[in-house]
Order: C-alpha cells, then sequence, then structure tokens
C-alpha cells in the first residue's frame, strides 16, 4: 500500500503547543526588559540614592530574565510548572515596588 | 499569606494532589499565566511612563498619583496571577471545575472608570482653558 497515510505517524500536536508557550515566555521577557529600562531611566537623578535604586533594578531583572529566557528557548517537549512561574510574579511585583519608591522619590 | 506563596514555590505539592493532566492543559494554564503577568508588566510600564514623560498637571501631585495607581494596580495583577495559575493548575489535576473569579471584572472597571475621569479631566481643561 502506498500514499502518505500507510503507516502510523508519530503523534504531532496541531495546537503546537510547546512552541506557543516559549513564545509567550520569550514576550514576557521582552516586557520585562521595558519595564526595566524605563524603571532605571527614571532612577538614574545623578545622585547616590538614584544610582542605588537602578542598581536593584538591574538585579530583579538581572534574576528573573534568564529564567524567563530558560524557559523561552530549547526545543522538544516543553517543562510545566514549577518555580520558573512565581518567580517571574514575584519579580514583576517587586519592579511595581521600586516603581512606587523611585515616585515618592521624585516628590522632594 | 508567607504559607501560600511557600506553596507557590514547592513545585511538589502541587504535583501530589489528583493526577497529572494531559500536558497541553498545563501549557494552556501556564500561557494564561503569562499572559496576565504581561498585563501586569505593562501596567508597570503605564505608570513608570506617566510618572517621567507626562507634564505636571493642574491639580498638585495628580501625575503622581495616577502613577502610583497604575504600578500598584500592576504589582496586585502579577500577584494574583500567579495565585489563580496554581488554583487552575490544582482544579485541573483535582478534575474540578475550574476556579471563578471576580478580579478580571474588577480590573476592567477600574481601568475604565479611570479612562473615564481623565476623559473629563482633558474636557474640562479644554472647556476652560478657552
Amino acid at each position: 500500500m502506498t500514499g502518505p497515510s500507510a503507516a502510523p505517524r508519530p503523534a504531532r500536536d496541531p495546537g503546537l503547543q510547546p512552541e506557543r508557550t516559549r513564545l509567550a515566555w520569550r514576550r514576557t521577557a521582552l516586557a520585562l526588559t521595558v519595564v526595566t529600562v524605563l524603571a532605571v531611566r527614571l532612577a538614574f537623578t545623578g545622585d547616590l540614592g538614584g544610582v542605588l535604586l537602578a542598581g536593584v533594578t538591574l538585579v530583579v531583572w538581572g534574576a528573573v530574565l534568564p529564567v524567563c529566557w530558560r524557559r523561552g528557548t530549547g526545543t522538544g517537549p516543553a517543562r510545566t510548572g514549577g518555580r520558573s512561574l512565581p518567580l517571574a510574579a514575584l519579580g514583576a511585583a517587586a519592579l511595581a515596588v521600586l516603581g512606587v519608591a523611585l515616585v515618592l522619590r521624585g516628590l522632594w | 499569606m508567607w504559607e501560600s506563596i511557600r506553596r507557590w514555590f514547592d513545585p511538589r505539592e502541587l504535583r501530589s494532589v489528583g493526577s497529572t493532566p494531559d500536558y497541553r492543559f498545563s501549557l494552556a494554564n501556564e500561557r494564561t499565566f503569562l499572559a496576565w503577568l504581561r498585563t501586569g508588566l505593562a501596567l508597570v510600564a503605564g505608570g513608570l511612563a506617566a510618572a517621567q514623560f507626562l507634564p505636571p498637571l493642574p491639580l498638585r501631585h495628580l501625575r503622581e498619583a495616577i502613577a502610583i495607581a497604575l504600578l500598584l494596580l500592576g504589582g496586585a495583577v502579577a500577584v494574583r496571577a500567579v495565585d489563580h495559575w496554581a488554583r487552575t493548575e490544582r482544579a485541573i489535576r483535582l478534575g474540578e471545575e475550574l476556579p471563578a473569579s471576580r478580579f478580571p471584572a474588577v480590573l476592567a472597571l477600574t481601568v475604565g472608570l479611570g479612562a473615564l475621569l481623565l476623559v473629563v479631566a482633558v474636557l474640562l481643561r479644554a472647556l476652560g482653558g478657552r
């Protein structure tokens, strides 16, 4: 028998779910980077406090970005769940708190 | 509160309940979490942008108030995203109903109300500035 459907094909995922999930992680990494750039720009006012806050912002970014990037690359079956998710969420929350500190700092 | 934070970081506990579902369901849940996280990051970015790119507004400290409201909303969206992800994952593993939530409606109403207030402020300023 000839034809493409003669042999049983290996199972495949027509929804490309692992790829879509990886791309979602990459988009999240990009959004995180945009927020970091905006926060660092707001922090730099030329004094020591600004440099310190910018440094803390970059530390948060440096902690979370590799996690997002690791989940966003590679081939084959994707990993699900794990500590990357709460870490990314707490990183975003930390950037929000840093942002509040930066805005309040600008008031005096 | 600390207990739930500890639980988010302990994947073994989540894997101990129920049975492992079709991995596609877990991936869909994870993408939903990531979409919420980006929503939170967009709100944070909006707050940071308002703080540095808006001109000073006629009302004293209104610019800072807008920025801080957006930042706090963004942080809340991010934390709530991971909580909702964990509860959804647990429900999928146990074969239960997915957790219902008022949060999307509250967030939509808050953002809509904020936009409406700003429209009124802009209109008042345009009419008063003639």
